[in-house]
C-alpha cells in the first residue's frame, strides 16, 4: 500500500500574531513544529504500512526551512520525503497550495491513499485536504477518527461527527483527512533519527511540477483577506431526548415561551 | 559541564529525555501510587529503539556501548527510577546472553529484546542468598536433554512482566560456587510459576516477584556457556550493569536538583525567595556538585569499559558506590530545601527520596562495594612488594 502524508510545517503556537499592514501570520521568531493533525497523518500512515506493506511518503510546500518537518517525519518512521519549493509558490491561499500539493502528489507516482490533518493549526480552514482530493480527482473523506478496513481498491471508514459518527465506504485511491481521535502519534527512533540525519530530501521547484504559473502563489490565489476577527461564540445549545413527539413538544413550549411563537 | 559527546550520544540523550518527559513525568505519580507496572513506556521505548540500544546491530539492536547505555538510564532515571530500574533490569538480564551466550541463542532471543517485544529478568538472589549470592539452593538436574529446576527466586525485578529470565543454579552441590551453572527459561514453561509480588517502598512502578521452579524442566540448549561457570556468568553480569545503578544515581539527583531549585526560586519566605539565604545556596551548591562529580565518574568508567579496559571491577564499584550514595544524600537535601513541600506527594522529590534507596542496596549493597574496592586495592599494594 503507497500511502502519501501532506504534512505543513507551522508556529508552535496557536496564538500566532498577525500583521496589520498584511493581513498574514508573522512567523519570525517563532519555533516551527509539524502541524499537530497531520503527526496523526503520520502515525496512521505508518501504522498501515506496519500492516499493509507499501511506502509512506511525506510531502510538503514550504519554504527550504520545511525540510526539517520532512526530517522529523523520517525520525517517526516514513520513508520518503518530497519537498515543493518553489518562489513562485509564495503567497499560496489553499486553492493556489492545494494545486500545487496536487501536482505534486502526481509526480510522485502511483499512490493508493492521501492523509491529511483535518486542518493546520495556524489558518485553520480545512480546505486544503478536499481541495486537493478534488483536484486530483479522487473521493474525499473528511474528519477520520478510525480505519475499520482496507482491501484492494475499497477501504471502509469512521467519520466523526457532532453527535456520534459516520461509516464510509470509499474506492481507492481517496484522500482522507484525520482527527485526534483516531491515534496517539508514536516519538521518533533512534534508527529513524540516524536515518534523518543523512537523508537528501528531494525538493521539486514550479518547473519539475510542470505547473501552470499562473495557478501558483498569490497569483493562482483567489483568496482576499479583508479582515480578520475572532468568529462570535456560539450560543447556549440544548440536546433535547425522547420521543420525536415529546422533543417537538419541548421546542414548542421553549418557543412560546421566549414569545418568539 | 561539556562532556564532549558525539552527535550520536547527544541524539540519545535528546530522544530519551522526550520519552521521560512526554510518556514518564505525566503519569509517575500515579504509576508509584497505584504500583502499576509501565508497560506503555516500555513499549514506547522498544519503539524508540532504546530496548535494543546495547545489542549488536546483527542481532537487531543498535550496537551502541556502555555509555549510551547509561546516558540513557540518566535520562530516564531524572523522571522516574521505578521505570528506569524496569529498563535497566532488561539489560542486566540480557548480558548473560550476550557476554557467554552462542550464536544460536542470541539469534533466538536477542531480536526480540531489542525491539521490547520480550522483556527479561535476571535471577541470582534468594532468601538465603543477597550479598552471599554463594549461599544459592536452587538446583538444575541434567536428566536426558532436559535439565530439571526446583527452588525459589526472590525480589527478582520484571519479574511477572519478563518473558525471558537468565537463572543461576546449582548443577552440582558438591562444588560450591564452582557448581553453579546459568540458564535461559522462558515464560509459560511448566513448573515454572511466580511467588509473592513484593510491596515496596519505592521504585513501586518496577515489579518485584518470587520465581518458583518445581520439577520445571527446560532444554539442556538452554545452559549458558558450560556446567561450572554460573558464578563467573553472574560476577561478570554484575561487573558490566553495576555502572547503570551509578547512572541512575546521577539521573535521580539532577531530577532532584532540578525539581527543587525552581521550586525555592519561586518560595518567599521573609520578603524573599528562599534561594536568596545564603543557607539555601550551599546546599543546592553541594547537590549540584556532588551530582556533577558523580557523573564524571560514571562516565569516565564507562568510556573506560568502552575502550577495551579488561579489569573495571573497582573502578566500577566506585562508580556504583559514589553515585548512588550521592543520589541518596541529594534527593534527602532536595526535600530539606523545598521545606514542608518536599515532603508532599504533590511534588515529586518525596519520591525520588524514596527511589534512591534501592540503588544503595541492589547490584550488591554499597557495603559490598567498598569491599570490593578495598580488597582490590589491597592486593594491587601487596602486588607492588
Ligand atoms: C527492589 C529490589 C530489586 C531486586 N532485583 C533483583 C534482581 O532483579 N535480580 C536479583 O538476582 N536480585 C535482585 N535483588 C536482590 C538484591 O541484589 C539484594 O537485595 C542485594 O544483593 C542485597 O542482598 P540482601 O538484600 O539479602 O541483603 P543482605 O545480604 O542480607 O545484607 C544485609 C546488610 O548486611 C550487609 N552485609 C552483608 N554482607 C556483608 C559483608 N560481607 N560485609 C559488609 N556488609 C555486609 C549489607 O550491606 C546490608 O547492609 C533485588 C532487591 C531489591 C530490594
Ligand atoms: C507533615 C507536616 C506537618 C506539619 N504540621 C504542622 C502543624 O501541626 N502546625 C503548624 O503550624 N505547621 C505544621 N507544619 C508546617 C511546618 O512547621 C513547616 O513546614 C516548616 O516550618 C517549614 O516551613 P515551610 O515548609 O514553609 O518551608 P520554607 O520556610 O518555605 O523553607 C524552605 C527552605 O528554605 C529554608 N529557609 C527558609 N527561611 C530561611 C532563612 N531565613 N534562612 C535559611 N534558610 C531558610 C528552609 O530551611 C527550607 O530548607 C507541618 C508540616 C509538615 C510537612
Amino acid at each position: 500500500m503507497n500511502i502519501i502524508v501532506m504534512i505543513k510545517q507551522v508556529p508552535d503556537t496557536s496564538e500566532v500574531r498577525i500583521s496589520r499592514e498584511t493581513n498574514t501570520l508573522i512567523r519570525d521568531g517563532v519555533p516551527s513544529i509539524i502541524n499537530p493533525y497531520d503527526m496523526y497523518a503520520i502515525e496512521e500512515a505508518i501504522r498501515l504500512r506496519e500492516q499493509h506493506g507499501g511506502t509512506v511518503t511525506a510531502v510538503t510546500m514550504g519554504p527550504p526551512q520545511a525540510t526539517d518537518a520532512l526530517k522529523h517525519a523520517v525520525s517517526m518512521g516514513v520513508d520518503n520525503v518530497v519537498l515543493l519549493s518553489d518562489r513562485a509558490f509564495a503567497g499560496a491561499d489553499t486553492w493556489a497550495t492545494s494545486y500545487a500539493l496536487a501536482k505534486g502528489i502526481q509526480k510522485i507516482g502511483p499512490f493508493d491513499l492521501v492523509i491529511a490533518g483535518k486542518q493546520a493549526i495556524d489558518g485553520d480552514t480545512a480546505q486544503v485536504g478536499p481541495e486537493t482530493a478534488d483536484m486530483l480527482g479522487i473521493p474525499f473523506v473528511a474528519y477520520i477518527r478510525k480505519i475499520e478496513k482496507v482491501e484492494p481498491g475499497m477501504m471502509v471508514v469512521e467519520r466523526l461527527m457532532d453527535e456520534g459518527y459516520d461509516v464510509v465506504e470509499t474506492t481507492l485511491p481517496a484522500l482522507i483527512t484525520v482527527v485526534k481521535e483516531i491515534n496517539q502519534p508514536r516519538l521518533p527512533s533512534l534508527k529513524g533519527k540516524m536515518k534523518a540525519k543523512n537523508i537528501s530530501v528531494t525538493t521539486l521547484t514550479a518547473v519539475d511540477l510542470t505547473a501552470d504559473e499562473n495557478k501558483l502563489g498569490l497569483k493562482g490565489s483567489p483568496t482576499q483577506v479583508v479582515k480578520i476577527f475572532p468568529p462570535t461564540p456560539r450560543g447556549d445549545r440544548e440536546m433535547l431526548s425522547g420521543t420525536i413527539g415529546e422533543q417537538l413538544d419541548t421546542v414548542a413550549k421553549k418557543l412560546k415561551k421566549q414569545a418568539i411563537i | 559541564m561539556d562532556y564532549m559527546l558525539t552527535e550520536e550520544q547527544i541524539m540519545i540523550r535528546d530522544l530519551a529525555r522526550q520519552v521521560a518527559e512526554e510518556k514518564i513525568v505525566p503519569v509517575r505519580a500515579e504509576l508509584d501510587e497505584q504500583n502499576k507496572f509501565p508497560t506503555d513506556i516500555m513499549k514506547a521505548m522498544g519503539q524508540a529503539d532504546l530496548m535494543g540500544l546495547f545489542i549488536p546491530e546483527e542481532y537487531g539492536g543498535l550496537g551502541k556501548k556502555v555509555l549510551e547505555l547509561c546516558i540513557a538510564v540518566e535520562e530516564i532515571s531524572k523522571a522516574c527510577v521505578g521505570v528506569s530500574t524496569s529498563y535497566a533490569a532488561n539489560a542486566l538480564g540480557t548480558y548473560p546472553l550476550l557476554l557467554y551466550g552462542t550464536d544460536e541463542q542470541k539469534k533466538k532471543y536477542l531480536p526480540d529484546i531489542a525491539t521490547g517485544k520480550r522483556l527479561v529478568a535476571f535471577g541470582l538472589t534468594e532468601a538465603n542468598a543477597g550479598s552471599d549470592a554463594s549461599g544459592i539452593q536452587t538446583t538444575a538436574k541434567l536428566d536426558g536433554n532436559e535439565y530439571v529446576l526446583n527452588g525459589t527466586k526472590q525480589w527478582i525485578t520484571n519479574g511477572i512482566e519478563a518473558e525471558i529470565y537468565t537463572i543461576v543454579a546449582l548443577t552440582n552441590r558438591s562444588k560450591g560456587p564452582r557448581g553453579a551453572s546459568a540458564f535461559v527459561v522462558e515464560k509459560g514453561t511448566p513448573g515454572f510459576t511466580f511467588g509473592k509480588k513484593e510491596n515496596k517502598m519505592g521504585i513501586r512502578a518496577s515489579s518485584t516477584t518470587e520465581l518458583i521452579f518445581s520439577d520445571c524442566r527446560i532444554p539442556k540448549e538452554n545452559l549458558i556457556a558450560k556446567e561450572g561457570m554460573g558464578f563467573i556468568i553472574a560476577m561478570k553480569t554484575l561487573d558490566s550493569s553495576r555502572i547503570g545503578v551509578g547512572a541512575q544515581g546521577v539521573g535521580v539527583a539532577q531530577g532532584a536538583i532540578d525539581e527543587s531549585i525552581r521550586f525555592a526560586k519561586g518560595r518567599i519566605q521573609f520578603g524573599q525567595p528562599v534561594t536568596s539565604f545564603q543557607a539555601v545556596q550551599h546546599i543546592l551548591a553541594d547537590m549540584q556538585t556532588q551530582t556533577e562529580a558523580a557523573r564524571a565518574l560514571v562516565y569516565s568508567v564507562a568510556r573506560a569499559m568502552d575502550s577495551g579496559a579488561k579489569d573495571f571491577s573497582r573502578a566500577s564499584a566506585m562508580a556504583k558506590l559514589f553515585a548512588t550514595d550521592t543520589a541518596m544524600k541529594v534527593t534527602t537535601d532536595a526535600v530539606q530545601v523545598m521545606g514542608g513541600s518536599g515532603y508532599m506527594k504533590e511534588y515529586p522529590v518525596e519520591k525520588m527520596m524514596r527511589d534512591a534507596k534501592i540503588l544503595q542496596i541492589y547490584e550488591g549493597t554499597n557495603q559490598i562495594q567498598r569491599n570490593v574496592i578495598a580488597l582490590d586495592m589491597i592486593r594491587e599494594v601487596s602486588r607492588q612488594k
